[in-house]
């Protein structure tokens, strides 16, 4: 069964993220390799995405797409990136979601399966 | 097949629930285990098993077979871990709490979702979709139908202990007034306590939980006055307690203590059975309660526990050292009536009437339970 893991933090705490010398942001990822070393038999995909900055939003006004700056989740948190995990049911997928390292939270959805060819 | 339930049952709603919950757990099973040879039979095993269940869950009410739990009612090993299975499902902390009571009385005790409404004094259609969700949930998320993995034990069996404890709230709480019209969620939630016992006898904190349980029942015809008025522990006649369920509660606490891991429901249950051992009012241990409420705080550093160590204080200490106690609590307590309630009381002790009344009057702004405002009017006058 796959499962999409959404790795939320606070927009202010991925501020700070980006604002890291290099030599310091490459030492906190170490705990996030660690766990992609651990699970990553079972990742089947996913990206880490670019700061919430660079994010365009189609939005459809009376079906006219109308093109805006900025996510279409407001609130003080945003989506740092998913990954797509192939596990056997959700207790399996919440024990990869409570072993995220970052301190910010994680919300896992089942995927919609219809059954299309494995590619 | 429903036919053959209804012949066992004598009620054709409940013969087609039980079918539906069969074929449910057959949606769970088969596409796991693969269909079973006779996928009628199993059905109908199935659903006979809830049936059993059901007629075991009346009968408790003829002759309190619950209480002689173990022998009267010793299930197989195969079945109880069916049931462990089913409880632990239930109680899923990925589903919502209201979500976990709803689908364990249903599915577990064997409620029916008008029973739960009434319950709950809310409409069957809510139950009913709150159930269809959670059920829905289940499957959409393919939430496993499995005893916990071993690492996360501790933390599921909480999890079931929490939802059985609202429960019992929610009954114990809510009785006053209209009681008679109200299904005894209390009773209910003793049973599913007693049967997590039977089925894991090991565990600490379910023993003491089903003993806290027992502790307040014992005491609960007490509670309440012919007019409906409720009865403060100080001025209850004890002789209406019920010894016998009194000296189940203390034997499971000892049963308990042998296993060397203490827990919050034990400690709540000493506290409880403390007030129970004491023959009249002013016998009561007080510093052996201070001493637990000591330990519970250590455990489960809330305020509320602190509000009630506070109030046992007031007995062994006096009211000086209590109000202290109180009102370093006034940060986070002061939405909650009990607290103004008791502030009240030892503002009362010590002669200080005006700022007495003041407390209760914002008590009484902060509860919509009749009897406990009848209580605090009656305070007031």
């Amino acid at each position: 069964m796959k499962y999409v893991l959404l790795f939320g933090d606070t927009k202010e705490r991925a501020k700070q993220w980006e604002a890291m010398p290099e030599a310091q942001r490459e030492a906190a990822y170490a705990p996030i390799n660690q766990w992609f070393e651990k699970y990553g038999n079972k990742v089947t995909g996913g990206h880490e995405l670019q700061p919430e900055r660079t994010a365009t939003t189609v939005k459809f006004n009376n079906g006219k797409p109308v093109i805006t700056d900025g996510p279409f989740i407001e609130g003080k948190e945003t989506i740092g990136g998913y990954a797509e995990v192939t596990v056997a049911d959700l207790d399996e997928a919440l024990e990869m979601a409570k072993a995220w390292p970052t301190g910010g939270p994680v919300e896992v959805r089942p995927v919609i399966d219809r059954g299309e060819p494995q590619r | 097949m429903t036919a053959a339930l209804v012949r066992m049952l004598g009620d054709f709603d409940l013969a087609e629930e039980l079918v539906q919950e069969a074929l449910l757990e057959a949606l769970q099973h088969w596409p796991k285990e693969g269909i079973p040879e006779k996928p009628g039979a199993w059905l109908l095993t199935t659903a006979r098993r809830k049936a059993v269940d059901q007629l075991r869950r009346q009968a408790r009410f003829r002759d309190k077979l619950a209480q002689l739990e173990g022998d009267v009612m010793r299930d197989d090993t195969a079945e109880g871990d069916d049931r462990l299975r089913l409880i632990f499902t239930c109680c899923h902390p990925a589903l919502s709490r209201e979500a976990q009571v709803a689908l364990t009385l249903r599915a577990v005790a064997g409620l029916t979702t008008i029973e739960i409404a009434r319950a709950f004094i809310t409409s069957e259609t809510t139950i009913a979709q709150r159930i269809v969700r959670a059920k829905r949930k289940i499957v959409d998320a393919n939430i496993p139908y499995r005893m916990p993995a071993e690492r996360d034990m501790g933390e599921r069996l909480d999890e079931v202990l929490a939802v059985l404890y609202l429960m019992f709230n929610e009954g114990y709480l809510a009785t006053a007034g209209e009681q008679a019209s109200r299904r005894d969620l209390a009773e209910d939630a003793a049973w599913l306590a007693g049967l997590m016992v039977r089925l894991m006898p090991h565990e600490p904190e379910a023993l003491g939980l089903l003993a806290l349980m027992r502790l307040h029942l014992a005491r609960a015809r007490a509670r309440f006055d012919d007019a409906g008025n409720i009865v403060l522990l100080e001025n209850q006649d004890r002789r209406r307690w019920d010894q016998e369920r009194i000296g189940s509660a203390v034997v499971l606490l000892q049963r308990a203590a042998t296993l060397h891991r203490a827990g919050p429901y034990q400690l709540q249950a000493a506290i409880a059975a403390c007030h129970t051992e004491a023959r009249t009012w002013g016998e009561t241990d007080w510093r052996q309660i201070v001493a637990l409420y000591d330990a519970l705080l250590e455990l489960m550093p809330s305020p509320v526990v602190a509000l009630n160590r506070a109030i046992a204080r007031r007995y062994r200490d006096g009211p000086n050292a209590a109000l202290a106690d109180v009102e370093r609590l006034t940060a986070t307590l002061d939405s909650y009536y009990l607290f103004h309630a008791t502030r009240a009381e030892l503002l009362r002790d010590l002669g200080r009437e005006p700022e007495a009344r003041t407390a209760l009057v914002r008590a009484l702004e902060l509860t919509a339970n009749p009897a406990e405002r009848a209580l605090l009017q009656k305070r007031l006058s």
